[in-house]
C-alpha cells in the first residue's frame, strides 16, 4: 500500500497544480519534507494527516504564503512562484479558509466582489456590484440579500459566500481548508451541493476535513501526511478506511518500544475495575461544535486514554473538564456531588489540572525561570495575597527537577531555553504541585525526544498507582494502549467506544476509530 | 424578500427600524442624528433666537477646522487606529504659517508647505506603524510631543498674522441670502467632507480603510493592499491636521505654540459621537460631521443658558461619550 502511486483519470491526464520535492524549514523544524502533490480538473482531493502533520504548510506553500526551500509547482505545466495570496488568486488558485476570512462589516456584494468590484467614473459601481454578486450567489442557489452585512448571516452562509467569492476569480483550483468544521449535517449537505456544481465544471478542488466521512463521501483522490513526509496518494475508492487512518497515525518506531518495554516490565498487576471510587463523572456533556451529549466517568487511580483523530472531540473534552471551554448542558459530579467548572481556576479547587497541548502557547510562560514556572499554579491556588516563601519555593523546584530528571543548568534558567521534553516536564512539575486529583494530559508527548517521552509515560504509570486519576489524550495509539486501564474512543464528537484495556490491540482500535464499529464488548460501563 | 415594499405591514415596518437601529454600522449615527435634532428643538424652544439658521451656520463657521480634523481622524479610528497628534500638528500649522508670513512669503506658498509638511508627518507614523509594528497609540503621540515640542523651536510667543490674504479669509463672508453667511473656511471643510465621503463610499482605497477595520488579516487574505492603505490612512490625518491647521489660523489670526491643546480628544469625541465604533470598521465621516456639530451645539447651548461655566461643556461632552461608548458595545455584542 506504501507506494502505490494512482493512476490519474484518463479523461484529463493533465494536473491543474503539481507540486514536486516541496521542502520548508522552520527554526528547528522540517515541515515538509519532500513532498509532492499535485490537483486534477473537475475532480476532488483531500489532505489529509494528524496534527503537525505538513497539511496547512503544504497549503501555505501553494498560495504563496510561505517560500518554498527547495521544489517546483507547476501550474497548468508552468512553473510559477508565488510571492502572496493575491498573487496565487490572480493565477487562478483560491482559498477558502477553516476560520471565514471575510469581512463581517461589509456587505456580502463586498465580500464577493471586493478587489475585483466593477467601477464607474472613477469609483465602485454599487448597483453593478450588487447585482453580479447575486448572480454569482444565486449559481450558488445561495437567496441573500447581497446589500445586508455579512455578519448579518450564519456561519454556514459565510462561508458559501467565501466560496462564491473564490469562484468569481476565475478560479482553476479551489482550495477548502476545513470548510466544514462549524457546519452542521444540512449545512455539509448544502455545501458539497457546491462543491460537486464546481467539481463538474471543471474546477480542481483541494479538501481538507479531520471527518472521514465527509472525506470519503466527497472526494475522488486522498493525499496522506504524516510529520511533515510524503505518506501516499491514493484513490478514494481504493483505500479502505482502516489503512487511511493507518497511513494516517503510523507505528511507532522500534526504539521507543524498547525503552517503553521497561515501563512495562515495572508493571504490576493492576486491578482493573476494582473497587476504586469513581472521581469525576460526566454526564451528557455538550457544548455546540466541540461535543455531542457524552458521559465520562473517570475512577481513582484509573488512568482512561482517549483515542480519536483531531477534530473528534478528545482536546474538546478535555477542555470542558479543566474548565477552559464552558459546557453548553450538562453535568460534572466529582465524588457525587456535582460542580461548576467554568473557569480553570473552579476546576484547580477541585483538584481537576488541564495541561494543555498548546506547550507554548497555553503552557510554559517563556521568559520565566524553571522555578517560577513550577510555583505558577500553586501560587495562583494559595492566592497573592500569600506568597510562598523563597526557601519553600527552591525546595518545590528543586525536588521536582530531580524527580522528573529535567535537564536545566539551574532552576533559575529561562524555560525558553530548555528543550521541548524538558519543557514539558517542567509544566507536568506546576500540575504535579498543586496534587491534583485528576490531571488531564493533552498530548504531553507530542514532539519531544523518545527519551523524554518515556520518561513521561512511566511518571503517569506512577502517578496513577499512587491514586491520581488519568486523563491521557494522544495521537499515538500504542503509547495510549500501553499507559490505560480504560479507552474511550471518540468519533466525530461523539462517544462510540468505552472499553477495559485488556488485550486490545492497535488494529482494534484503529478500526474503531475508523469505523466506529460497536464492538459487543464496549457495553461494559452502561450498567448504570 | 420578495415581497413588495407596498406589503410592508406595520409589524414588518417596526422590525425593519428596529433592524437599522441596533445595526452596528446605522444604529449609532442615528442616534446622533435624533439627539442632534432634540437639542436643537429643545434649545429652540427654550431660548428666544437659538431657531435662526445663522445658529446653525455658526456652529460650521466655529467648527470648521474641528471638522476637517474629525474626517482625518475618521480615516484613522475605522481602521482601528487611532491618532493622537492632530492637535499639536494643527498647533505647528498656525506657528509655521504666522512665522512664514512674518518673514513675508506668499501666503500660497506658505499652505502648500504646511500641507506637505504634515503630510509628510503623517506618512513618517503610518510607516513607523505598518513598518514597525508600533502601536498607533505610541507612534502618534510620539509625533504628537515632536510637533509641539517644534513650535517652540520656531516661536514661543503668540504670533499675530497680518498678512493681508489670511485677514481677508478670515473676515469675507459669503452670503447665502436671507440675511445668512458662511465663511470660506465653512466651504473649505464641506468639500473636504463630500471627498472623504466620496473616497470611503467609492474607492478602492476607502473600502480597503473598513476592510483594516474589520479584519486586517482577512483584508490581505481577499488579496487587498491593506499595508499601503493604512499608511495612507495617516498620511489623510496629517494632511487634514495641517489643513485644519490652516482653517484654525485664519480663524484666530495667530500663530501660537500652546493653541489647539486637547483638540486631538475633540476630534477622537466627535468621531465616537458621529457613530464610529473605535475598534474600527463600521461608522461614516458625516457621521464625525454630525459629531462635531453636536459638541458645537452643547457649547451653544451653554452659552444661550448664561449662568452655567463653560466647564459644563466638556461634562457633558464627556457623558455623551460614556453613553456612546457603552452604545456602541452593546450594539457590537449583540450580533457577534
Amino acid at each position: 500500500m506504501e507506494e502505490s502511486p494512482a493512476t490519474a483519470p484518463l479523461e484529463n491526464p493533465a494536473p491543474v497544480v503539481e507540486m514536486t520535492d516541496i521542502s520548508i524549514s522552520f527554526p528547528g523544524v522540517k515541515a515538509l519534507d519532500a513532498v509532492s502533490f499535485r490537483m486534477f480538473p473537475g475532480e476532488v482531493h483531500s489532505l489529509l494527516g494528524e496534527n503537525g502533520a505538513g497539511k496547512s504548510t503544504l497549503i501555505k506553500a501553494l498560495t504563496g504564503v510561505y517560500s518554498i526551500d527547495s521544489g517546483v509547482i507547476r501550474l497548468d505545466g508552468r512553473k510559477v512562484t508565488f510571492s502572496g495570496p493575491a498573487q496565487a488568486q490572480a493565477a487562478g488558485i483560491s482559498t477558502v479558509y477553516q476560520e471565514v476570512n471575510l469581512l463581517g462589516n461589509l456587505t456580502v456584494a463586498e465580500n464577493v466582489m471586493l478587489g475585483r468590484e466593477p467601477r464607474r467614473f472613477g469609483g465602485i459601481n454599487w448597483r453593478a456590484m450588487r447585482k453580479r454578486s447575486a448572480e454569482i450567489l444565486s449559481g450558488l442557489h445561495l437567496n441573500i440579500d447581497p446589500g445586508s452585512l455579512l455578519n448579518s448571516h450564519s456561519l454556514a452562509i459565510q462561508q458559501l459566500v467565501a466560496i462564491a467569492r473564490a469562484i468569481d476569480v476565475q478560479a482553476k483550483a479551489l482550495i477548502l481548508d476545513e470548510p466544514t468544521s462549524s457546519l452542521d449535517t444540512e449545512e455539509v449537505a448544502e455545501l458539497f451541493r457546491v462543491i460537486r456544481t464546481l467539481k463538474d465544471s471543471g474546477v480542481a478542488i483541494l479538501f481538507v476535513s479531520h471527518f472521514l466521512e465527509q472525506v470519503y463521501e466527497i472526494s475522488d483522490r486522498l493525499t496522506v501526511l504524516r510529520n511533515g513526509q510524503l505518506v501516499g496518494e491514493y484513490l478514494t475508492e481504493e483505500l479502505l478506511r482502516i489503512d487511511l487512518v493507518q497511513a494516517m497515525i503510523g507505528k511507532e518506531l522500534s526504539v521507543l518500544d524498547d525503552l517503553e518495554a521497561q515501563v512495562h516490565s515495572t508493571e504490576k498487576d493492576r486491578a482493573v475495575g476494582a473497587k476504586s471510587r469513581t472521581f469525576v463523572e460526566a454526564r451528557r456533556l455538550t457544548r455546540k461544535g466541540a461535543i455531542a451529549p457524552m458521559d465520562l466517568s473517570i475512577d481513582e487511580g484509573e488512568v482512561v486514554g482517549l483515542a480519536g483523530l483531531l477534530g473528534s472531540g478528545r482536546t474538546e473534552l478535555a477542555r470542558l473538564l479543566g474548565g477552559v471551554d464552558r459546557a453548553d448542558s450538562g453535568q460534572v459530579s466529582v465524588h457525587g456531588e456535582p460542580v461548576k467548572l467554568r473557569t480553570p481556576r473552579q476546576a484547580i479547587k477541585h483538584r481537576i489540572a488541564y495541561s494543555s497541548e498548546n506547550r507554548r502557547s497555553e503552557g510554559v510562560v517563556d521568559e520565566l525561570s524553571v522555578r517560577d514556572n513550577i510555583i505558577l499554579a500553586l501560587q495562583a491556588d494559595r492566592g497573592w495575597l500569600r506568597p510562598i516563601p523563597r526557601k519553600r519555593q527552591d525546595e518545590l523546584a528543586a525536588s521536582y527537577i530531580e524527580a522528573l530528571n529535567i535537564k536545566t543548568p539551574n532552576a533559575d534558567a529561562l524555560v525558553r531555553n530548555l528543550s521541548g521534553g524538558n519543557q514539558q516536564k517542567v509544566l507536568l512539575a506546576r500540575w504535579l504541585a498543586i496534587a491534583p486529583r485528576l490531571l488531564i494530559l493533552d498530548e504531553p508527548t507530542r514532539g519531544i525526544d523518545i527519551g523524554a517521552k518515556a520518561e513521561i509515560q512511566k511518571l503517569v504509570y506512577g502517578l496513577a498507582e499512587n491514586g491520581m486519576s488519568v486523563l491521557f489524550i494522544s495521537a499515538e495509539l500504542e503509547e495510549v494502549l500501553r499507559l490505560s486501564n480504560r479507552i474511550v474512543v471518540l468519533r466525530d464528537r461523539k462517544k462510540v467506544a468505552d472499553l477495559p484495556n485488556d488485550g486490545l490491540s492497535v488494529d482494534a482500535l484503529l478500526t474503531l476509530i475508523a469505523e466506529g464499529a460497536p464492538a459487543p464488548s464496549h457495553t461494559i460501563g452502561a450498567e448504570s | 424578500m420578495t415581497t413588495l415594499s407596498a406589503s410592508l405591514t406595520p409589524r414588518r415596518l417596526l422590525d425593519r427600524v428596529v433592524d437599522v437601529f441596533t445595526s452596528p454600522k446605522s444604529g449609532p449615527v442615528l442616534v446622533t442624528a435624533i439627539l442632534f435634532l432634540l437639542m436643537y428643538v429643545g434649545g429652540g424652544l427654550r431660548y428666544h433666537g437659538f431657531f435662526a439658521g445663522q445658529v446653525v451656520l455658526n456652529l460650521l463657521i466655529d467648527n470648521a477646522y474641528l471638522i476637517v480634523l474629525a474626517v482625518g481622524m475618521t480615516f484613522v479610528i475605522l481602521t482601528g487606529g487611532i491618532d493622537l497628534s492632530v492637535g499639536a500638528v494643527v498647533a505647528l500649522s498656525t506657528i509655521i504659517a504666522a512665522r512664514l508670513l512674518q518673514l513675508g512669503w506668499s501666503p500660497g506658498v506658505v499652505i502648500v508647505l504646511i500641507l506637505i509638511i504634515t503630510s509628510l508627518l503623517g506618512l513618517l507614523v503610518g510607516l513607523m506603524i505598518q513598518v514597525f509594528k508600533v502601536q498607533p497609540f505610541i507612534a502618534t503621540l510620539a509625533a504628537m510631543f515632536l510637533s509641539r515640542g517644534l513650535c517652540y523651536i520656531i516661536a514661543k510667543e503668540s504670533i499675530t498674522i497680518s498678512n493681508p490674504f489670511f485677514k481677508a479669509m478670515a473676515n469675507i463672508r459669503i452670503s447665502l441670502g436671507y440675511r445668512l453667511s458662511i465663511t470660506p473656511s465653512v466651504v473649505i471643510a464641506l468639500v473636504v467632507l463630500v471627498i472623504a465621503v466620496w473616497v470611503l463610499q467609492y474607492t478602492r482605497f476607502g473600502r480597503t480603510t473598513y476592510a483594516i477595520g474589520g479584519g486586517e488579516q482577512s483584508g490581505m487574505l481577499m488579496g487587498l493592499p491593506t499595508a499601503r492603505t493604512k499608511v495612507l490612512v495617516y498620511v489623510i490625518s496629517g494632511f487634514c491636521s495641517g489643513l485644519a491647521g490652516v482653517l484654525f489660523s485664519f480663524y484666530t489670526l495667530s500663530g501660537y505654540a500652546l493653541s489647539a491643546v486637547g483638540t486631538e480628544m475633540d476630534a477622537i469625541a466627535a468621531v465616537v459621537i458621529g457613530g464610529t465604533l473605535l475598534t474600527g470598521g463600521y461608522g461614516f465621516v458625516l457621521g464625525s460631521a454630525l459629531g462635531v456639530l453636536v459638541l458645537g451645539l452643547i457649547q451653544t447651548v451653554i452659552s444661550f443658558e448664561g449662568t452655567l461655566s463653560s466647564w459644563w461643556t466638556k461634562i457633558f461632552i464627556g457623558a455623551l461619550l460614556l453613553v456612546f461608548i457603552i452604545l456602541q458595545k452593546v450594539l457590537t455584542s449583540r450580533r457577534t
